[in-house]
């Protein structure tokens, strides 16, 4: 069944290779947010995933090749939105900083 | 019933936080966010070992399920209140398995854990262990369970509602994209499925629409709400939450969630798969 963990997390027994990974860190003046919620739209702007950060402000996607938004949810914060490119076998790494 | 019957809001909670004939249970699809922390007083039930069979894929049993709830200290004339992150997804899913067992007052909170998180409001790391009590479940009502042999016969003839992404459902991806990619045999859906995806009955907050709303979105993407629906996902948990929308809410008759969802349409010899967008 669908072994959902916290995004940010453990990589262990998922091949990465065969994966589009787009992942990062929800900060506020430079410390991670950990009561974050960051959301993946398509190129349409539809929704496709929520994560909720780790304790560290972590997030993580399995995504498929090409252009997403990532949409993020904090406390006391306008929603912030960034434009991220996936693509097989990478690691899209970003940093997320909210209000 | 109502949409007033069946969600509560976070204020309708603070108020009845110390009422112990409500009883608040956090479910989630991240079981461990209930360790941080969870709304003061709240139990926890862990969708993956509480409420799946550990052997055979299906549900547990009626005698399972009323220990699983008397350990919980959840009688049958307690009001049962959900909530969980991703828009109340596992939540949702909870809720349909406690009318399946026949709960009768049972309640999400709308928005769940993410509204309430992102408002701020309080949560407690206390562990909550409330008295024992003696449980009685009724039979599974079948008819809000869909099998897949009744799946494939409504194909062309009921409403057949696929609440996948729109990638899952084209079959660019077998799995939503916060999880790895695996599962099902064949990527795909259902011939005459209408791509509607369960996200779209919710608020960015986690917050569902408004009635109208929702009746909008069904209605424009060809749903024909005089027929009876059965809602499908990958595992039946996102599927969950729309028949909330459809039966719950709209309060359409006849809504199935078809729990083998594509996890095993798409593992099936024989069974019609289509390709592509919608």
């Amino acid at each position: 069944m669908c072994g959902a963990t916290r995004a940010g997390v453990s990589t262990d027994g998922v091949d990465l290779a065969t994966e589009a990974v787009v992942q990062g860190v929800v900060t506020r003046d430079g410390e991670p947010v950990g009561t974050a919620y960051v959301r993946l739209l398509d190129a349409s702007g539809e929704f496709t995933a929520e994560a909720p950060t780790s304790a560290t402000g972590q997030f993580r996607f399995f995504a498929r090749p090409g252009t997403w938004t990532l949409r993020t949810l904090a406390p006391g914060a306008e929603p912030v939105d960034e434009q991220v490119t996936a693509a097989i076998g990478m690691i899209t790494e970003l940093e997320i900083r909210v209000g | 019933m109502s949409r007033s019957d069946v969600l509560v809001d976070a204020d309708w909670v603070e108020a009845h936080l110390d009422d112990d004939k409500v009883v608040l249970v956090e479910v989630d699809e991240d079981t461990s966010a209930y360790d941080k922390n969870h709304i003061r007083g709240a139990v926890r039930i862990d969708w993956k070992k509480d409420l799946q069979d550990q052997v055979r894929r299906d549900f547990v049993n009626k005698n399972q399920f009323e220990a699983l709830l008397a350990q919980r200290g959840i009688g049958n004339d307690d009001t049962v209140v959900l909530y969980g992150g991703n828009n109340n997804w596992f939540a949702a899913y909870a809720y349909w398995y406690f009318k399946l067992y026949g709960h009768q007052d049972v309640k999400l909170l709308d928005g769940g854990r993410k509204k309430w998180e992102l408002d701020s409001r309080e949560l407690v790391p206390e562990i909550v262990e409330r008295p024992a009590t003696t449980y009685a479940a009724s039979e599974q009502d079948r008819g809000i369970r869909a099998f897949r042999d009744e799946v494939e016969a409504a194909i062309g003839q009921k409403n057949l509602v696929d609440v996948r992404s729109p990638d899952e459902f084209a079959g660019r991806l077998l799995a939503p994209a916060h999880l790895p990619q695996e599962q099902a045999q064949r990527p795909g859906h259902i011939p005459t499925a209408a791509n509607i995806p369960w996200s779209q009955a919710a608020n960015d907050d986690g917050t569902f629409k408004t009635d109208d709303d929702l009746t909008t979105l069904y209605r424009d993407k060809g749903v024909d709400l005089s027929k009876d629906t059965i809602a499908y996902c990958r595992i039946g948990e996102r599927s969950a939450h729309t028949w909330f929308v459809l039966h719950e809410l709209l309060e359409q008759p006849n809504v199935k969630n078809y729990d083998g969802s594509w996890t095993e349409w798409g593992s099936l010899v024989g069974v019609p798969i289509e390709l592509g967008d919608s």
